[in-house]
């Protein structure tokens, strides 16, 4: 299948404050191919959670969608009118949150939670709506489904709450689900778990556009990777291509850092500097105030994406450069 | 040889606070940022100053006398020479409402303080010492807090009479049970912090450590009840004196004016409409000021 | 597990109740002076004046008394007024439904109307309706309840005269002071109201909530309200014991003939028995009152049900 279930084109997003706009999202571009997974990760900050809400249509006021558009199954949806842009709303594309504490509300039953969806989208009586969410249940492997459903969210585990919320969003069979950091409030054992239950989702037909700063949750499970930075996508790659020739500075010495501690002993190592303030992006790469290997032109001016080998684009003038001491 | 053991026990506790207290922000940079950020705290303690200014100097400078009659004048509108009319005595009203000041704020200020005193006392006893004052405080306080305030505070004035001693003890009494149950939760949160904690273990006495250690954490909360329970004790007051059980005449206080130009309210409205705006404003300004202090001293708070 | 709770709570209003019962008995017997002496008059004598007091059981120890006027209490009887003459619970009776309904319309005015500007104002947040809403709040929580009343009577009653200056023949005759006796609570709930929901609104399950498909009245309505209301509940609850306090002076005010001016005619005419009895039928009503609103707030909030 060479279908693309999502297509986003040049996205930008822009935040006026008191102090001057800011664009967490700029230019951004990416697919998610029917039956894949693919991640983005970045640090926090970077703008991935922002790219989710744009496509989802969640952003927050003041920020908005200034330019770029998305589709959807090959239909633009970023000109819909916001009427029409609820109806996909759940139905079609939807979104799991990092905090299944706080993403759910706490005075209503979960199974009254999970109903609402399947209720706001199709026309159907309150005991079929409650035999579907039963159902539903059983499929993201919730242990004794049926008391559970009239259960309060606080009376859940985080692993529980978390697979609630997968089958509040999974329930009407969306051809899209996001996940904004679906394990990091999470064990490690139940991370395992809800990766593998999103496996299993993609295998039965839903594409899953998994976004993490974890680098780890991306190998296991993503087949495709972008990597953002301040806002742009500075490279993208097939899974294994990416872990095994990173080109980017960034991409680099995000590995290294998890390498350092992965081996032991010796020195963590660390990306100098911090995530710099949008307001004040240096005037060439966003990346070369901390980059090892930054050129005069990389100062001057941003660089595009460019393919380095077929179906790797890289943000840089120097790629796969090694670094000067 | 105990007592100078004592002594420096004491001197080190003390040192443990200074060096607790030190970092935090100074009054004055306190003010001073709250003057910046809230224009309308800003105002009314503008307009609260004016106001005590206005009571204390006024008097002297209108040329009419508290009591002076003129009955051929009874009942006048407000004009040039009367700023502000006349009541059923032909007095006029402008003076009045300046003696009237006085006698307010005194009322809302002097049983504010007392019942910042008395339940900060009892609050922190309760607090620090548990157990049974604990208990007998804390029921006290809300028995107390059980009554609707005004009937209280007539029931209270009825045991006692009138007059404006026994004005200010209803008052007080009323209010005090507010300032210890906060004053208690406060202490029960600082009971278990660790400067408390040394100072017990170094040997400070029960008494020194509420006096010296707790009670002062506790003054940002004490000076926002102070400036919030002022404004109530002038309502209070004024309810009672317009219902005839507070302030007895001759002495003028606002709600007494509003009480005896009830009457008039056809014929000469501004007779209540006066000293009721006057009530309003400092009731307005007041509520503004300790709202901005709470936001000022609020994150000073949280850090504790 | 409620239930127990719920005992647990009853004993302490029962303990708080006999306690304000004991605070009013012996506060209004420290008085100086005898109340037959004040009663009776320029016609008191030494002799009528010891033989009432004796009638009256006015000689007994304190303790005696407390216990003579407890019995009879809970039978009904309240003792004789001494300024009216008839028995306290027919005067009650009949004042207690007038103040009950002139404090239930002023509590609809108050949460009703608080709570609808307090949405509004959060919804329009910084923009003219929530400028407008706030502003007349303000004017509400610093409104003396006399200034109110008085200004609703001069502008509508008197001036306008779309409305009854005083007396309570017809049900308009409490619209005036339940408005007046509403104001001040349904400024504070607008406020609160609207602090609560602009937080309410930046909690994550607005977010999903959002995400499932739920436009934004869904959202206010079915997710955000729902919490938003529990703190305002509360809230209300404390403000009934202010509603009390005021209708003292809404009923001097409009002339209503409620427990509040029975008050306030008991503390002139040095009436013991009426005095008492209106204190702690008020006193009840507030604990009642609270403890409808602990049982509700765990009611409506699973969480705190698991704890009591």
């Amino acid at each position: 299948m060479n279908e693309k279930t999502l297509e986003v084109r040049g996205l930008t997003v822009c935040i006026p404050t008191e102090k001057g706009v800011i664009c967490p999202v700029n230019d951004v571009s990416l697919e998610v191919p029917a039956g894949s997974i693919t991640g983005i990760v970045g640090e926090s900050g970077c703008g991935k959670s922002m790219t989710a809400r744009a496509v989802m249509g969640l952003l927050r006021y003041p920020a908005k969608v200034t330019g770029g558009s998305v589709l959807l199954g090959g239909r633009e949806i970023t000109s819909l009118p916001e009427k029409e842009r609820r109806k996909l709303r759940g139905a079609e594309i939807s979104m799991i949150f990092q905090e299944p504490m706080t993403s759910l509300n706490p005075v209503v039953k979960v199974g009254r939670q999970v109903e609402e969806a399947v209720r706001l989208h199709t026309a159907c009586s309150r005991e079929e709506a409650r035999a579907r969410t039963l159902e539903m249940f059983r499929e993201v492997e919730i242990p004794e489904p049926e008391s559970r459903l009239d259960c309060y969210p606080h009376q859940l585990s985080g692993g529980l709450r978390q697979r609630v919320m997968i089958a509040m969003a999974m329930v009407c069979r969306p051809k899209l689900l996001i996940a904004d950091e679906p394990t990091t409030a999470l064990d490690v054992t139940v991370e395992a778990q809800i990766l593998k239950l999103l496996e299993r989702l993609r295998d039965a037909g839903t594409s899953v556009l998994l976004i993490s700063h974890n680098l780890g949750v991306i190998a296991k499970v993503c087949d495709y990777v972008y990597v953002m930075y301040a806002g742009r996508i500075v490279e993208q790659a097939e899974t294994n291509t990416i872990f095994s020739r990173p080109e980017h500075p960034y991409t680099r010495g995000l590995f290294r850092s998890v390498a350092s501690l992965r081996e032991g002993g010796g020195v963590l190592e660390t990306i100098p500097g911090v995530v710099p303030n949008l307001l004040r992006l240096p005037a060439g790469c966003s990346f070369s105030l901390r980059c090892g290997q930054c050129a005069d032109n990389c100062r001057e001016r941003m660089p595009e994406l460019r393919e380095t080998e077929p179906d790797h684009k890289v943000r840089c003038f120097l790629p796969g450069k090694e670094e000067t001491e | 040889m105990l007592r100078t053991k004592r002594k420096r026990a004491e001197q080190a506790a003390d040192l443990l606070l200074q060096s607790q207290i030190g970092e935090e922000e100074r009054f004055r940079d306190l003010m001073r940022r709250m003057v910046r950020e809230n224009k309308t705290a800003a105002a009314s303690f503008v307009l609260i100053v004016l106001m005590v200014l206005a009571a204390a100097l006024g008097p002297l400078l209108t040329p009419y006398g508290e009591n002076e009659m003129d009955l051929l004048h009874r009942l006048a509108a407000p004009s040039a020479e009367h700023l502000l009319g006349t009541d059923e005595g032909g007095r006029d009203v402008l003076t009045r409402l300046l003696y009237g000041a006085r006698v307010s704020l005194l009322i809302g200020v002097a049983p504010a303080l007392l019942s910042l005193i008395l339940g900060a006392a009892l609050g922190v006893a309760a607090g620090y010492r548990g157990g049974l004052t604990d208990a007998v405080i804390m029921r006290v306080a809300d028995v107390t807090l059980a009554f609707p305030s005004m009937l209280l505070a007539m029931v209270i004035m009825y045991a006692l009479g009138g007059g404006i001693l026994n004005v200010f003890l209803t008052l007080t009494l009323v209010n005090w049970a507010n300032v210890a149950r906060v004053v208690r939760a406060q202490t029960l949160k600082l009971k278990n912090c660790e400067f408390v904690e040394a100072a017990r273990i170094i040997g400070v006495s029960r008494g020194r450590i509420m006096r010296r250690h707790i009670l002062p954490n506790c003054l940002p909360t004490l000076l926002v009840l102070f400036t919030l329970n002022i404004p109530a004790s002038i309502l209070t007051e004024s309810s009672l004196s317009f219902l005839g059980l507070g302030i007895q005449p001759p002495n003028a206080s606002w709600g007494l004016m509003i009480n005896t130009g009830r009457q008039y309210l056809y014929s000469a409205p501004w007779l209540c409409f006066a000293p009721g705006a006057a009530i309003m404003l400092i009731v307005l300004a007041f509520n503004f000021l300790g709202n901005g202090l709470l936001d000022v001293l609020d994150p000073r708070m949280k850090k504790q | 597990m409620v239930k127990r709770n719920l005992a647990r709570r009853l004993v302490q209003a029962l303990i708080v109740l006999t306690g304000v019962t004991l605070l009013i008995f012996v506060m209004l017997r420290i008085v100086p002076g005898n109340p037959v002496e004040t009663m009776m008059g320029e016609h008191a004598n030494a002799e009528t004046v010891a033989r009432m007091t004796a009638e009256m059981g006015l000689d007994q120890p304190l303790h005696v008394q407390f216990f003579r006027y407890i019995s009879s209490a809970v039978r009904g009887d309240f003792g004789t007024s001494y300024s009216m003459g008839k028995p306290v619970s027919r005067l009650i009776g009949g004042a207690f439904v007038n103040t009950l309904i002139l404090a239930l319309f002023a509590a609809l005015f108050a949460w009703v109307v608080g709570i609808a500007c307090g949405i509004f104002s959060a919804v329009r947040k910084n923009r003219l309706p929530d400028r407008l809403f706030m502003g007349f709040s303000l004017l509400g929580i610093s409104l003396p309840v006399f200034m109110a009343a008085m200004f609703l009577q001069y502008v509508f009653a008197f001036r306008l005269q779309w409305l009854p200056i005083s007396g309570t023949e017809s049900w308009t005759g409490f619209i005036l002071p339940a408005v007046a006796l509403g104001w001040n609570s349904a400024g504070q709930v607008a406020q609160m109201t609207r602090t609560t929901l602009l937080e309410t609104l930046q909690e994550d399950y607005i977010d999903t909530a959002r995400a499932k498909g739920r436009g934004p009245f869904g959202v206010l309505i079915r997710h955000a309200l729902r919490n938003a209301m529990l703190p305002v509940l509360t809230m209300m609850a404390i403000q009934f014991s202010g509603l009390l306090s005021g209708a003292v002076i809404t009923e001097t005010v409009f002339s209503i003939n409620g427990v509040g001016r029975l008050m306030v005619q008991a503390i002139s005419g040095r009436d013991i028995p009426l005095l008492q009895a209106t204190s702690l039928l008020a006193t009840t009503v507030v604990i009642l009152g609270s403890l409808l609103a602990d049982c509700l707030y765990s009611v409506l909030d699973p969480r705190i049900r698991k704890e009591g």
